[in-house]
C-alpha cells in the first residue's frame, strides 16, 4: 500500500510540474504571485501603476552588460552593497535591484527584453520590468509612442527642458518619440574621434603632433591624399571599409523608413560610403583581409605588429575595444578630429511602463544621467564622454581627465568640438537591421564576389526576410 | 462471496510508466507541431514591439515563399550535405569493416573508437568558432601554407562559395563519420559469423566479401543510418550558421533552409516560418519513405511480384 502511495505522488508530482510550466504563459492569476522570487510579502500592491504611492521591493533593470551598474554603483549614493556575481544591489532601504544581463549580440538582449515587456501588464510587482537600457541602433523601438514601452520623463517628475538643460541636444532628440516627448536620458554621449599611431605618424609624416595630423584628416579629400602618402610606405589608412561607415551612416537626412510608412529609402550618403569604400579599397588604402568589424582579424588590426594607421573611435571604443587589443606601451596612440563629425552609440536608460518603483527610477534616472558631478566623476573613473556641455567643457580645460593610454594626451579636448557639431541623424525602428543588413550585402560587393546589382538585391532579399511589414526599397539616383 | 481467483494484473503499470513520455511528446512536439501548421496559415510577425496579426491569409505565405529563393538554400543545403555526407559514409563503411575484421588484427581499436567518435562530442558552434579562426586569413592555416612556400598570398577560404562550402562540409564529415562507423560496426558485428567462414571456405576475396555479404547484410543499419543523415542534413544549421556569421556569405551560397527560417524568426515570423517548417516537414517525409522503400525491399530477386502477378492472372483467367 505504501509503495502505491508514493508511486502516486511522484506521478502527480510530475504531472504538476509540467502542468505548472505551461501554465505560466496564459495563467495571470493571481495564484502565480506565490512563486515570485525573493519570497517577498509585498504581494498586496497589485495594480502597479506610476501613481499607486507604495515602492516596490524589487527593481528589476535589463541591460546587456555590467557598464550601467557599474555606473550606478559609482554614483547613485542610495547603494549599499552588491552580490559578489553582480545579479542583486540591495540599496540603503533595503530595496533590491535585480541585474537581469543578456547579450546584445545577434539580438539575445532585445528577444529577452520584448519577453517581459509582452508580459508586463500581467507580471507580479516584483516582476515587472523598471528599467531598461537601449542602444541608440534600435532605441526608436522603444521611444515608440504606439508601443509606449517607456514612460515619458514628464510622466516621472522629470522635465526635460529644466533639469536636462545640461544635456547635449541630440542624445534628447535621439531618446524623443516622433512627437518630440523625450522618453529616455543617457549619461554618455558618443562623439567619434580619430585614432592614429604616433610611431606611424612620425615615420611618415615626419610629425605625431595631434593638431598638425589633424589638418592631414579634416575632410574626406584631404585624407585620401594622405592615405596616398601612407600607402607609399606601405601603410594602411585604416582596417577595414566597415571603419568609416558610422560617419557616412549616421549622418543621413532622412531616416531609413519614415514614420508610418513601410518603404526603405536608401540615402544617398549611404551609396557613398559604398563608392568611396570601394574605391579606396581597389587603391589599397584599406587592409583587403580585415572584413568588416568585431572579428579576429579587425582585433589583430590594432595590434602593435599590424600596418593600420588610424581608427575611427568614440571614448568607449578606445577604452573597451582598442586599448585591450593593443599590445605594446601606453602613449602610443593619440587622437585627433575626424574627418567628419560622428556619433557611434550610445546607451539610453529608460522607465519601463507599468513600474511599481517610480520614484527610485526617477532617482536612478537623475543620479546617474543627469548630476554634473556624478557625470564627471563618471568621465573620470571609466573615460566615458558624459551628457554635460558645462562639465565636458571643463573636463577639456583640466589636465586631470587626461588618458594614460594617450599618453597624457586629453581627449576631451577633441571631443567636445565633435560633440557640438554632431547632427544625428533622425532614426527610425528598423535602424538597425537596416544598418547591419547593408553592410554584410555590400561587403561581397566591396570583396568582388558579386556585382552592385546583385548586391542591391541581396540587401532587399535580406531586409524583407528581417521586417516583414517592408513592402518597398527605394534606391538613390 | 468473491472470487479469490483474481487475476492480478500488471499491465496498468506499463501503461502508467510510459505515460511520462506520451504526456511530454503532446505538450512539448505534438501541440507546437499543431500551432506551427495552424500559423502557417496566418499573418503573423512582430514590428518592433508591436504584434501584426494573427490574420488568416490562406496559402500566401507557401506562394510567397515559392516565389523567394527558398529553391535555391534548398539546393545550397543538399550540396552541403553531399559534400560532407560521401567521405562521411565511404570512410565510416571501410573503418567498420577493418575494425571488425578478425584477420586484419587492429590493435587499439576501442581507443581508436573513442578517438573518431571525439569530435561529435565537440558543440558544433564551438567547432566551427574553431574552422573560423584557423582558416581566416590570418589564420594559423595561412601561416603554415605561407611558411611551407605553398601559396605566397594568404587564402581568402570563408570569401569563396567553394571554399566555404567544403569547410562546411568537411566539419560535418568530421563530426558524423565516427558516429556512422560505430553504428556500421554493431551493425557488421551481428552478421552471422558462419556465413564469413563459409564465404572463405569458397575462396571469396576481401572485396567480394564486402559487396555480396557485409553490404545487402547490413542494408536496415545503412538504412538508418541514411535517413537519419539525410533529415540532419536537412536541418543543417549551427556549423554554416557560426561559420558565416549568420549570412550564408558569400553572395547567399551558403545559407541553409534552417538558415533562412532562423532569419525569418528575427522578427518573430511565425507565419512564415510556419510555412516553410511545413515544407520541411513534407519533404523529410517524402525522403525517407522513398529511402525507406528503397532499402527495406524484401523482394530481392522478384520472385514475390512474379508470384503475385501470376496469381492475379490466374484469377482473372
Amino acid at each position: 500500500m505504501k509503495k502505491r502511495v508514493v508511486s502516486i505522488m511522484l506521478i502527480a508530482a510530475m504531472a504538476a510540474s509540467l502542468a505548472a510550466g505551461c501554465g505560466k504563459s496564459s495563467g495571470s492569476d493571481s495564484g502565480n504571485g506565490g512563486s515570485s522570487s525573493g519570497g517577498s510579502s509585498s504581494g498586496g500592491s497589485s495594480s502597479a501603476g506610476a501613481s499607486s504611492g507604495e515602492e516596490g521591493k524589487v527593481i528589476n533593470i535589463y541591460s546587456w552588460n555590467d557598464e550601467f551598474r557599474e555606473r550606478v554603483e559609482a554614483v547613485y549614493p542610495e547603494v549599499k552593497e552588491t552580490s559578489k556575481d553582480g545579479t542583486v544591489t540591495v540599496l540603503n532601504d533595503g530595496t533590491e535591484i535585480h541585474w537581469i544581463i543578456n547579450p546584445n549580440q545577434d539580438g539575445v538582449y532585445q528577444q529577452k527584453l520584448d519577453e517581459a515587456l509582452m508580459q508586463q501588464a500581467d507580471a507580479s510587482a516584483d516582476d515587472k520590468v523598471d528599467i531598461f537600457l537601449s542602444e541608440t541602433d534600435y532605441v526608436n523601438k522603444y521611444t515608440d509612442a504606439d508601443a509606449d514601452a517607456a514612460i515619458p520623463l514628464k510622466d516621472l517628475g522629470i522635465d526635460p527642458d529644466r533639469d536636462l538643460a545640461d544635456q547635449y541636444d541630440f542624445t534628447k532628440v535621439t531618446a524623443s518619440d516622433v512627437d518630440g516627448v523625450q522618453r529616455g536620458s543617457t549619461w554618455q554621449c558618443c562623439p567619434g574621434l580619430l585614432v592614429y599611431r604616433r610611431d606611424i605618424a612620425k615615420e611618415v609624416f615626419g610629425t605625431d603632433d595631434p593638431e598638425e595630423i589633424g589638418q592631414k584628416v579634416k575632410d574626406w579629400d584631404t585624407i585620401k591624399a594622405t592615405a596616398e602618402e601612407l600607402k607609399a610606405k606601405g601603410y594602411y589608412t585604416f582596417a577595414s571599409y566597415a571603419d568609416t561607415f558610422r560617419l557616412y551612416g549616421n549622418s543621413i537626412e532622412e531616416s531609413w523608413v519614415s514614420p508610418g510608412e513601410t518603404t526603405i529609402k536608401v540615402d544617398q550618403k549611404i551609396m557613398d560610403w559604398v563608392n568611396s569604400s570601394k574605391e579606396w579599397l581597389d587603391a589599397g588604402y584599406l587592409d583587403k583581409n580585415v572584413k568588416g568589424q568585431w572579428n579576429d582579424d579587425w582585433n589583430k588590426a590594432m595590434s602593435s605588429a599590424s600596418k593600420v594607421f588610424a581608427f575611427l573611435f568614440p571614448a568607449w571604443g578606445i577604452d573597451f575595444t582598442l586599448n585591450p587589443n593593443w599590445d605594446g606601451e601606453d602613449g602610443v596612440w593619440a587622437v585627433t578630429n575626424p574627418p567628419q563629425e560622428y556619433n557611434w552609440g550610445g546607451s539610453y536608460v529608460h522607465a519601463c511602463t507599468g513600474t511599481d518603483n517610480p520614484e527610485h527610477v526617477k532617482d536612478i534616472i537623475l543620479a546617474v544621467t543627469v548630476d554634473k558631478d556624478n557625470l564627471l566623476k563618471i568621465s573620470k573613473d571609466y573615460s566615458d564622454f558624459t551628457n554635460t556641455t558645462s562639465g565636458m567643457k571643463e573636463a577639456a580645460e583640466d589636465d586631470s581627465f587626461a588618458s594614460e593610454f594617450l599618453g597624457g594626451q586629453n581627449a576631451f579636448e577633441y571631443f567636445v568640438p565633435v560633440a557640438e557639431n554632431i547632427e544625428i541623424a533622425p532614426l527610425s525602428a528598423y535602424d538597425q537591421g537596416c544598418v547591419e543588413l547593408i553592410q554584410n550585402s555590400f561587403s561581397d560587393y566591396l570583396q568582388g564576389k558579386v556585382d552592385y546589382d546583385k548586391a542591391k538585391k541581396n540587401f532587399e532579399t535580406a531586409i524583407i526576410e528581417r521586417y516583414p511589414d517592408i513592402t518597398e526599397i527605394q534606391w538613390p539616383e | 462471496m468473491k472470487s479469490k481467483h483474481k487475476k492480478v494484473d500488471y499491465s496498468k503499470w506499463g501503461y502508467i510508466f510510459i505515460l511520462p513520455f506520451f504526456v511530454s511528446f503532446f505538450i512539448f512536439s505534438f501541440i507546437p507541431l499543431v500551432d506551427t501548421i495552424r500559423y502557417s496559415f496566418f499573418e503573423y510577425y512582430r514590428s518592433g514591439i508591436k504584434e501584426i496579426g494573427p490574420n488568416f491569409v490562406g496559402m500566401e505565405n507557401y506562394i510567397s515563399l515559392l516565389g523567394s529563393d527558398m529553391l535555391k538554400y534548398a539546393a545550397n543545403t543538399l550540396i552541403l550535405w553531399i559534400i560532407g555526407f560521401i567521405p562521411q559514409i565511404v570512410i565510416a563503411l571501410v573503418l567498420a569493416e577493418w575494425f571488425v575484421d578478425a584477420r586484419l588484427k587492429i590493435h587499439g581499436t576501442q581507443f581508436f573508437k573513442v578517438v573518431i567518435y571525439l569530435p561529435n562530442l565537440i558543440m558544433a558552434s564551438a567547432f566551427a568558432m574553431l574552422f573560423f579562426t584557423m582558416f581566416s586569413t590570418n589564420g594559423p592555416v595561412n601561416s603554415i601554407l605561407m611558411s611551407i612556400g605553398l601559396t605566397s598570398q594568404p587564402i581568402d577560404f570563408l570569401g569563396s562559395a567553394m571554399g566555404t562550402r567544403s569547410l562546411v562540409g568537411f566539419m560535418n564529415f568530421l563530426m558524423w563519420f565516427g558516429n556512422s562507423t560505430i553504428m556500421l560496426m554493431a551493425a557488421i558485428m551481428g552478421i552471422s559469423p558462419d556465413v564469413f567462414e563459409a564465404s572463405e571456405l569458397d575462396g571469396c576475396n576481401s572485396f567480394q566479401r564486402f559487396f555480396y555479404i557485409t553490404l545487402p547484410q547490413i542494408r536496415p543499419i545503412l538504412a538508418y543510418t541514411l535517413i537519419t543523415a539525410i533529415i540532419g542534413g536537412l536541418q543543417m544549421f549551427d556549423v554554416p550558421q557560426i561559420l558565416t556569421n549568420g549570412q550564408g556569405t558569400p553572395d547567399r551560397t551558403s545559407m541553409t533552409l534552417i538558415m533562412f527560417l532562423n532569419s525569418h524568426l528575427k522578427s518573430r515570423n511565425y507565419g512564415m516560418a510556419g510555412a516553410l517548417s511545413v515544407y520541411l516537414f513534407i519533404v523529410s517525409g517524402i525522403l525517407c519513405f522513398f529511402v525507406y522503400r528503397m532499402t527495406n525491399n524484401d523482394d530481392p530477386d522478384g520472385s514475390k511480384a512474379a508470384a503475385k502477378k501470376a496469381k492475379k492472372q490466374q484469377r482473372r483467367g
